[in-house]
């Protein structure tokens, strides 16, 4: 066995009990530091998949971010506007169709046009404030898992009756609708509707689910009173990661307002990199806290081993070498804690995801726990690192010794 | 005793191995301390230096000094001819390593640690041998000193003399020229002592090296081949005794 490594194991095997409270430092430091990992980024992996699922990952709608110039502004350098209103209807996507083909030529993914109205739904005493999406079933399949996410009713029962319906599971809870029952859907330009309930859905985002209605395309259009009206695009696309960059170059060629699903829940995802630095910070502290321990154990075994660190430069083991000995003791106890760390964790984040939980704001009866190898290398990486700087300002110590004073010191 | 054979052997006495000029060395502090003030002295190859003189006389800080484990804070140390002032700490350590043998008082052996282990504690940082032959090597040391039986034990299983020829053996490690002893018989029992003594004897008459050794014991300086005696950190008086 190298010289180094030979007396730096010889040293830890000698303080097996203090080296035991070190290690068992690290290891909670690690194992805890992996278990908030798994269920912070279980948690936002949960929620993000529910989003970039459950909504279209890029939404092109008819609406534009700056208004588009007047004609007179362009003829005239000193035109001044007073008292414009805004269009009273929609104007829709012009050429759907060919909008769509330009798109699907270059997209990575799957288009499907819709109609968005804002309706009251009412039912038995019950207005409820709904966003109705005219859909194509059978298009919405590949850009959405409404078909999955489906309960009672397949999406093509939108086909079943006239003026069919499907509404979130939460929205009909709140207005008493079984399927089956008749609701009026009325519009602020005073379109009235009689809607057949032919099924509803359950996407596990709450605020869709209590707001949220879908209809066949025509009889969105029909809600909107303008025939063969399309004012959204919703977009699948391969890579949802991507989906910022795309709905960029959309939006330039188009001109319509183009939005990612990270745009349209950025103060959500904004809140995710909070909680990411908080639990960095946590998990910091935590191993912070346990580089502590390694930093003590290497600093009592230089102490004890003052007269050995003497002798060994005195008979010529140069500065570095008696240095790395303390570091690579340093270095043993941050491993063997980041090992024990990882069992640690791994049952820590077990026991975590076998606790029943039952919260109404919750879509899942276990708590979503991410098991992912990096949390692990993180964890064990920061656990060396701390250990060895925790072991080095000693180990410098001990190496910078004066023999002569320890050896006239001696008895 | 079957030691290595002499590197120094055929070198002519006259050549000093150690040779200190003008040697100071001043303990700064409030009231500064002089431990050793204007040692002259040269060390030639096969010599058998005693260096005594009464407690505080600077005899341990000579020794020190002449193995490069201090630095003088005047005049300078040369080993083998080569001025070591402007050496750094690795070079020194490399010094040490290869061309001196330490013996302390008390015998400094790593406690957790093999009698072989020790005594192949000074290859192992030098790392010139393979591991068979450094272990063949710390036999044969061991053996030479009638140890050879004792070599898996720890230090704590052996008397105080049996470790203390340990530590000889591990001075002798590298096979080095010069072995510096610093009261290497000042804890042991007048067995024992012989006992070291004999041994650090018969490295100088038959294998060549050259030992200079600090003792209190003016029965063993006198069976020396010189003596040098210091007062006050200055050497009062340094000459030649009869051959052992």
């Amino acid at each position: 066995m190298n010289l180094v490594l030979d007396i730096a194991v010889t040293h830890v095997r000698a303080h097996l009990r203090q080296t035991a409270f070190a290690v068992a430092g690290v290891a909670t430091g690690v194992g805890f530091s992996i278990m908030m990992a798994a269920l912070m980024v279980g948690s936002q992996d949960d929620f993000t998949r529910r989003l970039v699922n459950t909504l279209p990952n890029i939404t092109v709608s008819d609406e534009r971010r700056a208004p588009p110039p007047q004609p007179a502004a362009l003829t005239y350098d000193a035109a001044e506007f007073h008292g414009l209103t805004p269009e009273a209807r929609r104007p829709g996507i012009k050429n759907p169709l060919a909008t769509m083909a330009v798109l699907e030529a270059w997209v990575p993914g799957k288009i499907a046009p819709s109609v968005k109205v804002q309706a009251i739904i009412r039912y038995a005493n019950h207005d409820v404030a709904t966003s109705v999406t005219g859909i194509d079933p059978h298009r919405e399949a590949l850009v959405s898992d409404l078909p999955k996410q489906m309960r009672g009713a397949s999406l093509t029962a939108l086909y079943r009756a006239t003026n069919a319906i499907v509404v979130g599971d939460r929205l009909a809870e709140k207005i008493g609708a079984r399927i089956g029952a008749n609701i009026t859907l009325q519009t602020s330009l005073g379109a009235r509707l009689s809607a057949q309930v032919v099924g509803f859905f359950h996407s596990g985002v709450r605020q869709i689910d209590e707001s949220t209605a879908y209809t066949l395309t025509k009889t969105g259009q029909i809600l909107a009173q303008q025939t063969g009206l399309i004012n959204e695009l919703r977009l699948r696309l391969a890579d949802p990661l991507a989906a910022r960059e795309i709905a960029a170059r959309i939006e330039t060629e188009t001109g319509y307002k183009s939005v990612s699903w990270q745009e349209a829940n950025e103060d959500l995802l904004s809140t995710f990199i909070i909680r990411n630095i908080i639990m960095y910070a946590v998990v910091g502290a935590i191993l912070l806290v346990a580089s502590f321990g390694t930093y003590n154990i290497i600093s009592t075994i230089t102490h004890e081993k003052a007269r050995d660190i003497a002798i060994m430069k005195s008979l010529g083991l140069p500065e570095p070498t008696v240095r790395a000995i303390f570091v690579v003791e340093a270095l043993i106890i941050g491993l063997a804690g980041a090992l024990a760390g990882f069992l640690l964790g791994y049952i820590l984040s077990r026991a975590l995801g076998a606790v029943r939980i039952n919260n109404p704001f919750v879509d899942t009866d276990r708590l979503p726990l991410a098991y992912a190898p990096l949390h692990y290398a993180i964890a064990g990486g920061v656990a060396l690192v701390s250990s060895v700087i925790a072991g080095y300002q000693p180990a410098r110590k001990a190496a910078r010794q004066h023999p002569v004073e320890i050896i006239r010191g001696a008895t | 005793m079957s030691l290595a054979a002499p590197a120094a052997t055929a070198q002519a006495a006259a050549a000093p191995l150690i040779e200190a000029r003008a040697v100071t060395r001043i303990l700064p502090g409030v009231v500064p301390t002089t431990l050793v003030r204007d040692v002259d002295l040269a060390i030639g190859a096969r010599e058998f230096v005693a260096i005594t003189g009464p407690s505080g006389s600077g005899k341990s800080s000579l020794l020190y000094l002449l193995g490069l484990l201090d630095l003088p804070t005047a005049g300078e140390v040369l080993i083998n001819g080569r001025a070591t002032a402007r050496m750094d700490e690795e070079e020194r350590a490399l010094t040490r390593l290869t061309f001196l043998g330490f013996v302390f008082q008390f015998h400094f052996l790593l406690a957790e640690f093999t009698v072989r282990d020790n005594v192949m504690l000074p290859m192992r940082a030098l790392g010139r041998l393979s591991g068979a032959q450094m272990r063949e090597r710390a036999d044969m040391l061991l053996s030479a000193l009638g140890l050879g039986d004792h070599r898996h034990k720890r230090p704590d299983q052996l008397s105080g003399g049996q470790r203390q020829r340990v530590a000889v053996a591990r001075a002798l490690a590298n096979e080095p020229p010069v072995i510096l002893a610093d009261e290497p018989t000042g804890s042991l029992d007048s067995k024992s002592s012989g006992q070291v003594f004999d041994v650090l004897h018969e490295l100088v008459e038959a294998h060549g090296k050259t030992v200079v050794a600090v003792t209190h014991d003016m029965g063993l300086a006198e069976r020396m081949h010189r003596h040098i005696e210091l007062l006050d950190g200055r050497v009062v008086a340094d000459g030649a005794h009869a051959r052992v």
